[in-house]
Parts: structure tokens; C-alpha cells; sequence
């Protein structure tokens, strides 16, 4: 089963919720899909098995044979390439990576050259199978290396992929294709409007969801009460306890340190599961 | 005029509630909320929308099927695998148009999304512009960029001497796009390993496009030592470290109350985010208000 915890407003406890509920489990693959600024390390020191690299492929021209004709950046949807009088000028941050010029070059001008964006690191940290990407600084697009990450799935473990906050292209890498969805909020006016575009992005993407609230003795009833009426279980909360903010602030993990709060966590993933099971029954039900 | 970026790597380290608190203090700047796939800044500050445009960046493959013979090339050439089963897959179509240049039947158009909406709002504290990116769409970078031309279009015409731009979390397009020349950013950081891990990154990128940076420690009393290291590492940077707001629980009850701190209470919370912002103020050439509009030149220019 994969499980991607999501939030829309940052700084919720997304990563504490995925840290937490991997050392709850056993046999768990877990991710960091936030490339932008990964934070899961700081809290495993993970024994690295491997480092890859994460390049994109962006065009090289070769001046000898190229006629600029312009051909090339007539196809760029990006701009990536222009042709001003007989130079051809390459933007390679902006380039996306489709090929298409290359491909389309009437004269087979263009070669592609591999240009590295970040890279992937896989580890261990006491039998936790641990993945993580990271952007270079500098380097605007973070999916290519999220997509990538995500091929190194396992899908016979259980695979929890802490994703980046908001709800645009790299939160959308990171949800895709996930069994289930975890929204994790906080009850204040930011986590609810936050949590709301993040309950429409995983409802176009027709990923089961539950919420989970952090610091859930706070605020008013207005996060209960929209859940209820979106649909969309409520499947367990921290309360505001001191303890754990300190725990989190040194990079300890809670469940370790503050062993009551383990059946918590449990109790959350047999839900998950529960909801997983109900709607795989559902579309059996469908198709027969 | 002047543009100040607040930014922090790490979200939710408290960017919205400092720049509506700023907003309070300067009084003559133009807000543009930067991050447009999770803005919060317009539940503080309460704008009344007076202009609503469309905002149209991205594109999508559409396949005739009565031209389409199925002969599966476009599938082929797609590198975002968005042609499943002869169907475009919204999500994961960039808009990069190689399927239709390669479809032999000609039978794939480019069509223009409408990947969100932007405004332009009058808010007690001067006028703000924003913007709300579609659900799941991208090109948030592009929005982004557009938010900040406008915001900078009504203060140059309105004679305001500052933009204050809300930034997004992270490091990626929307970061680089709400930093490209603005005169200083803020980053904003609390004194968690995270916290810190983020900033290092997050200052890195200013560094990298040559955006002068200052830090604000939020929550600093939280955990002293991590504090107490952001201070050493920012002090080797050379990057100085201008406020330092201790925690209060008053922060989560003006949020709650829809409210700024400074509004909200006179307290140590509301103190230290005046001593910052005075330091600000001096760092970029003070008194900002040098050439402030009069009344009447402070009208909005729509």
C-alpha cells in the first residue's frame, strides 16, 4: 500500500506524521518527495546504499550542421530555445525535456546531453528502507527528480511518501498514483482554507482521502464541521503538547520518546487501511 | 521603490503572519501574496476585490478521435507518459506539443487552460494583489511573476515606495520567480534541525541569484541553542539576523481571530515585530516615506 501525506499549508506536521507512522510499522519503505527542502534525514542519519543522479535531457546544437532554419524554437512551448540570425541560444533551466526539438530538427542538428537537476539518495536507518531526493539549489523544477524517486517504489513493503506542501505540480508528483491520501492540517483559519484546495486537488486526482489534525485541541469547529460535509474522514490528531514540539525542534522521534502516543499511530494506519480495503471491495463490486 | 520578498524554505514558519503584521506598520506599500497555490495573506487582511482577471499559461494535447487512427506515435514520443489508452491525462500533459507535430493524421490540438485567477483588491493597510492558481494546475511561477508586475505597475503609478510580496515556501519556480530582483528578502525561520536545514537552502538560492538576505528567528525562544546556532551560522554568512520574536500563544488566537498580532495585542510578539521592521526600514534606505503620496496620489490606480 502506498501512502502519501500531503497538507497544503506547510509547516503542519507532515513530516512528523510520516516519520511517526513509519517507526510505528513494520516492513516500511519510507520517501521524501519534498526535493525543494527534505527534512526526513535530519531525524534517521540513514546509512547511504547509493546516490543517482537526477539529470534531465537538453538539446545541444551542432553549429556545423544546423541551417536555422528556426524549426526548433517554433516547437519549444517553453521558450527554451531561440534562434536569433545564425546562433542558436539554449535557456537549459527552462527547458522541460520533451524533445521535441530534437526530434523534429529537419536536419538532425540536435543531440541531447544529459544535465543533472539534483539527485536521489537510498539508505537504511535500522531496517527502514529510506529514499530521498533532493533539488539543486538554484534548479526551478523539482517533478523530474520526484518522478523519478518514485520509481524506486517497493511495493511489497509499505511505501509513505511525505510530500511538499501547497497544492501545485510538485504535490501533485508526489500524490499520483498513491493508494491513499493523508491530509495533514492544523485548526486555524491557514489550515482549513489550505486544507480545502488540498481536499479539491487530491478529489481531481480520485485518491481516497482522511485528515489527520495536528495541535487538534485548538481553534473552533469549523475544520470538524467542512470535513464532515466534504466527506472527508477525520482519522486522528496530536494534541498541543509542549513535549512533542521539542522532540521534533532536536530531530528526535516522538514514538520513541514518548512511547503513549504509538497506539495513536496504529490506530491511524488500520484506518487507512479500512478505507483502502472498503474501496478496493467497492470497485471489485463495479467490475463484477 | 523597493521590493521585499519574505520567504522560508520550511513552511509554515510564519511568513503571512509577518508580512500582515508588516503591512500594519509600513502603510504605504503595495501586498502581492506570492504563494498561489496555498494563499492564506487575504484571511488577515480581508481585500475587496475591485478587478478579477483569468490567468491562462498552460496548454493541453486534445485528441480528435474522428481523425485518429490509433496508431499509438504520440504515446511514443510523450516523456511525461500523459497518452494513456489513445486519452490525454490532464495532470500529467505539460503542454509540450511533440505528440502533435508527430501525429501523421494530424489529429492532436494544443488547447489553452485556464490555470487560475488573479485579482487586484483595495485592503485597509493600501492595495494587494493576488492570486489563485486552478486546482491542480501548474505554472505557478508564471502566476507568480504576474502577481509582482502588477503589484509593482500600481506602486510606481501610485507613488508607493514598497512592495511586500509573501513568498512561497520551498526552493523551486515559485521561490525563484518571487525573487528575481527584488532588493532584499526576509527569510523567516524558527530554531527546529528543519527549520534551520531549510534556511541554509532557501539563503543559498538568494546567494545564487544575488538577492541580499536578512533573517527573522521566529518562536526563538522555543529552543535557545538551535537559536543560538542560526545566530553563529548567519553571523559567518554574513547574513544579519534582524529579529527575533519569541513564542506566544497570542500568534494562533489573532490567527483564529482573523486578525494581525499587532492589531490583535500590544504585546512582546507585536514589539519585536516593530524593532525588525525598524531595522528593515534603515537597512534599505530610510525613511521609506520619503516621497510618500499625498492623500489624493494615493488613490488606486486600476
Amino acid at each position: 500500500m502506498i501512502i502519501s501525506v500531503a497538507s497544503g499549508k506547510g509547516g503542519t506536521g507532515k513530516t512528523t506524521v510520516a516519520l511517526n507512522l513509519a517507526f510505528s510499522l513494520t516492513n516500511v519503505q519510507l520517501m521524501d518527495c519534498d526535493v525543494e527542502e527534505p527534512n526526513l534525514h535530519l531525524f534517521l542519519a540513514p546509512q547511504e546504499r547509493r546516490t543517482i543522479p537526477v539529470c534531465i535531457s537538453v538539446p545541444q546544437v551542432d553549429e556545423t550542421q544546423c541551417t536555422h532554419c528556426g524549426k526548433c524554437a517554433e516547437v519549444c512551448q517553453f521558450n527554451a530555445i531561440a534562434v536569433v540570425k545564425d546562433q542558436v541560444l539554449i535557456f537549459p533551466e527552462i527547458c522541460h525535456g520533451c524533445g521535441g526539438c530534437t526530434l523534429l530538427c529537419p536536419v538532425q542538428a540536435i543531440q541531447e546531453t544529459p544535465r543533472e537537476i539534483g539527485y536521489i539518495q537510498e539508505g537504511n536507518y535500522n531496517g527502514l528502507s529510506f529514499v530521498q531526493g533532493v533539488l539543486n539549489v538554484g534548479e526551478p523544477m523539482p517533478t523530474p527528480i520526484i518522478r523519478q524517486e518514485k520509481k524506486l517504489i517497493n511495493k511489497d513493503k509499505t511505501v509513505i511518501l511525505d510530500c511538499s506542501p501547497g497544492t501545485s505540480c510538485p504535490v501533485i508528483e508526489g500524490v499520483r498514483g498513491s493508494d491513499f491520501c493523508l491530509l495533514v492540517t492544523e485548526n486555524t483559519p491557514f489550515g482549513l482554507n489550505d486544507l480545502e484546495l488540498a481536499v479539491e486537488m487530491v478529489k481531481a486526482l480520485g485518491i481516497p482521502r482522511g485528515v489527520f489534525i495536528n495541535q487538534e485541541d485548538l481553534g473552533d469547529g469549523k475544520l470538524r464541521e467542512y470535513c464532515r460535509r466534504e466527506n472527508t474522514p477525520i482519522l486522528g490528531g496530536l494534541p498541543h503538547d509542549r513535549r512533542i514540539a521539542e522532540v521534533y525542534s532536536r530531530g528526535g522521534i516522538v514514538v520513541e520518546e514518548l512511547p503513549e502516543y504509538r497506539d495513536l499511530f496504529l490506530a491511524l494506519f488500520q484506518k487507512i487501511q479500512d478505507i483502502g480495503f472498503s474501496r478496493s471491495q467497492d470497485e471489485l463490486e463495479r467490475t463484477l | 521603490m523597493k521590493q521585499i520578498t519574505v520567504i522560508s524554505g520550511k513552511g509554515g514558519t510564519g511568513k503571512t503572519t509577518i508580512v500582515a503584521s508588516l503591512a500594519t506598520l509600513v502603510k504605504k506599500a503595495v501586498l502581492a501574496d506570492a504563494d498561489v497555490d496555498a494563499a492564506d495573506l487575504h484571511l488577515l487582511l480581508k481585500p475587496q476585490i475591485q478587478r478579477r482577471e483569468p490567468f491562462f499559461a498552460s496548454k493541453m494535447a486534445v485528441i480528435n478521435p474522428e481523425r485518429c487512427d490509433g496508431c499509438q506515435k504520440c504515446r511514443e514520443v510523450c516523456r511525461f507518459g500523459a497518452i494513456v489508452d489513445l486519452q490525454v491525462d490532464m495532470i500529467a500533459c505539460e503542454g509540450c506539443g511533440v505528440c502533435l507535430h508527430i501525429c501523421p493524421q494530424g489529429a492532436i490540438t494544443l488547447k489553452e487552460v485556464k490555470s487560475g485567477e488573479w485579482f487586484i483588491s483595495k485592503t485597509r493597510y493600501g492595495p494587494m494583489v493576488h492570486a489563485k492558481l486552478g486546482v491542480a494546475q501548474e505554472n505557478s511561477g508564471k502566476l507568480v511573476t504576474l502577481v509582482r508586475k502588477e503589484a509593482c505597475r500600481i506602486a510606481q503609478e501610485g507613488g508607493y515606495s514598497l512592495v511586500l510580496i509573501d513568498g512561497p515556501p520551498g526552493i523551486g519556480c515559485p521561490v525563484i520567480a518571487s525573487l528575481g530582483g527584488v532588493d532584499a528578502a526576509l527569510a523567516v525561520t524558527e530554531p527546529s534541525l528543519s527549520g534551520i536545514h531549510d534556511l541554509k537552502r532557501v539563503l543559498e538560492v538568494c546567494r545564487h541569484f544575488r538577492v541580499p538576505a536578512w533573517v527573522c528567528v521566529n518562536k526563538a525562544d522555543i529552543n535557545p541553542e538551535n537559536t543560538k546556532r542560526i545566530r553563529e551560522f548567519c553571523q559567518q554568512e554574513g547574513t544579519p539576523v534582524i529579529g527575533e520574536i519569541p513564542f506566544d500563544p497570542i500568534v494562533t488566537k489573532a490567527m483564529v481571530f482573523e486578525s494581525t498580532v499587532i492589531e490583535y495585542s500590544g504585546g512582546r510578539v507585536s514589539n519585536e515585530i516593530k524593532k525588525m521592521w525598524m531595522r528593515l526600514e534603515r537597512s534599505l534606505g530610510y525613511p521609506l516615506d520619503q516621497d510618500r503620496p499625498s492623500k489624493e496620489g494615493r488613490a488606486m490606480n486600476l
